[in-house]
């Protein structure tokens, strides 16, 4: 840059926008993805080009390997459903026999197991879940990078409460393929909370009901001068609006099956069923019925649904939020009627019966006057500052499930209990029950049932080279360690020789390290668009400065050049104007750098100026004074 | 002594333990300091009690409140999302010593777990695990009884009946062990802090009953 900029002593020279790279708070929704950004802890969302806030967590894989995400990927919907994969936060860390089938059919093409986490088959690939959230956390991070002018690569991201480490190993692993560094993965409703407590000031105990589209999380939370403090929180990782969706889908197919019109719906079939299943739903909660149209095959159903009946589908699914929060609140021994409020988040939380039960379980009016799709995203964006730049504010959270070993008989000993602050660290002495016993098999387990097979399976590894000794002699330590994010390390240590081993948890419904390696490559290729978007964003970035820089020394000392010479140099910023426009970094900046050839003379004269200036216009003491401290630090 | 605005110093009940140097700049450090006072890089927990972790003398009697603040103002400097922008052995540091400060403020916050912590720092184990078991008839009997009654209980009406009849117990056990401790009656202590436990332990039970009631439709 040969533009020297000159500043009025006290004045701010312009910021460098390009050279920080920015904190973005990400709120992966099972059905909508938001994303938010924070400044002197003020979030906000970031809209798209059409002013919408929500990205719809829906991805459509073209047979020629075009990713689309979020509203065009919605609408293939419509005319390529078997290339359109949604709600695939509902997938995350899980097996396939976790999974929910709509009258026999799955609104998946799952991929033959192999007994781990879930594969889809989307257009003759073969996607994990994983990969395809972080298809949707590419897009999200692109729409922050495209608003903010600069490049990101922090993030925020929330998870659910009741996330168990499977999951938040996956939600990690999605956002390292998508090229984010993931600053802390920070609860739903903790977000939520945070976005609330610093709008309002608020203190004392708070709940947090946060039914969205595939998860349900209650929390209970103490607020205090800047400090959440999460005391117990519960839920479901399966239960939210996609269930409403399921059961109104059913009522539909069943009275098309009354009607002896197609009985078992294909999956693509299944995902426009949902589709209509849901725009009803929407449409309930402010009217007080209607009536949809499904076609399959070439044979048109009408069906028609009030608010009573849509009540009286999602009534189990209603109750069971009640319930566990009930346990909740148990386990906490809180009175839900004795809290200061209760805040409601996620979209399902618009569904009148699902207010109407949490007003009647608290015994109060629930708070929702922050958006309740975006409250989340805002919360987890004052995170992501506050983690960069600092905060006085403490979130305090714990572990939402707890975490044991299999012990003989497939009894679950439990080292760390739900509701847990963390980081926490604890150990357990385990012994052997054979004489001359040399390894030792630990299965981590995660839930609250006593038997293992009615627990979640985290992970099996083996301690070996234990010394021969009498059964009940050897003593080992077992280490679990939970970090600030709820990530699950475990350490074994035989205490009379040290044996020691320890392994990072990898989830059971996990990808194993080498599938790792193969995706960051291949997103290394796919980091090449990546890379090119970021490279223009940049020179768009530097292209801005170079003229607002160049501006600001016009507006002073326009008079330096004469009529030609300013004319040439319009002519010049008219190029850089153009060129920022298209999608051409080189071409952005071979005209900057243009400009700045056409600058140089003008550079120049200012400076003369700017000399003379110092040496007649000014002040001769402030002169004499700029000499001697120059002469001083010579001498020094 | 106070934990508030930016002490970073915990209890000075430590004793006078040797300083040990810096990891980072090798400068002599106090054992009960949290940072370097020449490079301000955290230093590992170390191996305190729980009390002295959180500034307090050992001791039953112990105020909530007062022991929230002591552990938020710490948890403000040692808090792993202080340490994000630090370096790996920094944020590997912060986390053992949020964790530390975690045990031990779960530790004192819960009676009985500070009673049996205390004990335990006394030499006295209170574990009556597999095979031990209650010697005291009295306690056996009131044992026998309160479940029996939860067994029967077979609404929430009933359960509450009999959780509001185990809480008014428990208050008063956790008078008769504060009781205790201040005599300095070792046996005393022991059967109190015996007895709270089981009561604790019949919490968690009404807990599972009343769970239990609830998924029924």
């Amino acid at each position: 840059m040969t533009l020297l900029q000159l500043h009025e002593p006290g004045e701010t020279p312009l910021p460098h926008e390009g050279e920080q790279t920015a904190a973005i708070g990400i709120d992966l929704g099972t059905t909508n993805t938001v994303v938010a950004i924070a400044d002197q802890g003020k979030p906000e969302v970031i809209r798209g080009e059409k002013g919408g806030a929500l990205i719809p967590s829906v991805v459509a894989y073209a047979p020629g390997g075009r990713v689309e995400v979020g509203e065009t990927a919605r609408r293939r919907l419509l005319d390529a459903p078997e290339t359109v994969v949604s709600s695939i936060k509902r997938l995350m860390g899980r097996g396939a026999r976790d999974l929910k089938e709509l009258s026999g059919s799955l609104p998946y093409d799952l991929a033959p197991d192999d007994g781990g986490m879930v594969r889809l088959t989307v257009s003759g690939k073969r996607l994990s879940p994983v990969e395809i959230s972080a298809d949707i956390l590419r897009a999200a991070k692109a729409r922050a990078e495209a608003s903010l002018g600069r490049a990101v690569e922090r993030a925020v991201i929330t998870v659910p409460a009741y996330f168990d480490d499977a999951a938040r190993t996956a939600t990690r692993d999605a956002a390292r393929l998508a090229g984010l560094d993931v600053l802390r993965l920070v609860n739903e409703p903790t977000a939520a909370a945070l976005a609330y407590g610093l709008d309002k000031g608020v203190e004392g105990l708070y709940a947090v009901y946060d039914l969205g589209g595939g998860t349900f999380d209650i929390s209970l939370l103490r607020l205090e001068k800047g400090v959440f403090q999460v005391l117990a929180t519960g839920g479901d990782a399966a239960l939210g609006g996609d269930d409403f969706d399921h059961a109104i889908a059913e009522r539909f197919l069943e009275q098309r099956r009354a009607a002896g019109k197609l009985a078992a719906p294909a999956s693509a079939d299944a995902k426009m069923i949902l589709m209509t299943a849901r725009l009803a739903k929407e449409c309930l909660t402010e009217k007080s019925d209607g009536t949809w149209s499904v076609e399959l095959g070439g044979a048109v159903s009408r069906h028609a649904l009030d608010v009573a009946a849509l009540e009286k589908l999602i009534q189990p699914f209603v109750a069971r939020t009640i319930a566990i929060s009930a346990g909740v609140f148990d386990d906490a021994a809180v009175d839900p009627k004795s809290i200061q409020g209760v805040v409601l988040v996620g979209g399902s939380t618009r569904v009148p019966a699902v207010r109407r039960a949490v007003e009647q379980f608290f015994g109060m009016k629930p708070l929702s006057n922050i958006n309740p799709d975006e409250v989340v995203a805002l919360g987890a964006a004052l995170q992501a500052e506050a983690l960069t730049r600092g905060s006085d504010n403490l979130l305090l959270d714990v572990t939402p499930l707890s975490l044991g070993i299999e012990t003989m008989g497939g009894i679950v000993e439990k080292v760390i209990e739900r509701n847990t602050p963390i980081p926490v660290a604890k150990a357990q002495e385990f012994t052997t029950y054979q004489d001359g016993q040399a390894a030792m098999a630990i299965h981590v387990v995660q839930g609250e049932r006593e038997t293992v097979d009615q627990c979640r399976s985290l992970a099996r590894f083996e301690l070996r080279g234990i010394p021969p000794m009498v059964a009940g002699a050897a003593r080992v330590r077992v280490t679990f360690t939970v970090d600030a994010d709820g990530l699950l390390t475990v350490a074994a240590r035989e205490g009379s020789t040290g044996v020691e081993q320890r392994v990072e948890v990898k989830p059971s419904y996990g990808l194993a390290e080498d599938e790792m390696a193969r995706m960051l490559r291949e997103s290394i290729e796919h980091g090449r668009a990546d890379m090119e978007r970021r490279l223009l964003i940049e020179a768009r970035v530097e292209a801005k400065r170079s003229l607002l820089a160049l501006d600001a020394a016009l507006k002073k000392d326009r008079l330096l050049l004469d009529a030609a010479e300013y004319a040439a140099i319009e002519a010049e910023i008219g190029r850089v104007n153009a060129a920022m426009s298209g999608e051409d970094r080189d071409a952005i900046n071979g005209a900057v750098q243009a400009l700045e050839r056409a600058v140089t003379p003008f550079a120049q004269r200012r400076m003369d100026k700017a000399f003379a200036e110092a040496l007649s216009g000014r002040s001769l003491d402030s002169v004499a004074e700029r000499m001697e401290a120059g002469a001083k630090k010579k001498a020094s | 002594m106070t934990t508030t605005g930016t002490t970073i110093r915990t209890g000075a009940t430590r004793g006078a333990a040797a300083p040990a140097p810096c990891w980072s700049c090798h400068a002599p450090v106090a054992a009960a300091d949290l940072f370097c006072a020449g490079c301000r890089a955290v230093q590992p927990p170390g191996g305190a009690d729980h009390f002295t972790r959180l500034g307090f003398e050992p001791g039953f009697a112990l105020d909530a409140a007062d022991l929230d603040r002591r552990y938020f103002a710490l948890q403000r400097q040692l808090h792993p999302d202080r340490f994000v922008t630090k370096s790996a052995r920094e944020r590997a540091i912060s986390q053992s010593q949020a964790s530390s400060l975690n045990e031990a403020y779960e530790t004192l916050k819960n009676p009985l777990e500070r009673a049996v912590y205390l004990l335990k720092r006394m030499g006295i184990e209170i574990d009556p695990g597999d095979g031990v078991t209650i010697k005291d008839p009295a306690l056996l009997m009131e044992a026998m009884e309160m479940r029996e009654a939860l067994s029967e209980a077979a609404d929430t009406a009933a359960v509450a009946k009999v959780a509001a009849n185990a809480e008014a117990e428990r208050k008063k056990a956790l008078e008769a062990v504060a009781a205790a401790f201040a005599t300095l009656n070792h046996d005393a202590t022991r059967t109190t802090v015996l007895r709270l436990k089981y009561l604790t332990k019949m919490d968690d039970e009404i807990r599972a009953r009343r769970a239990a009631l609830r998924t029924v439709p």
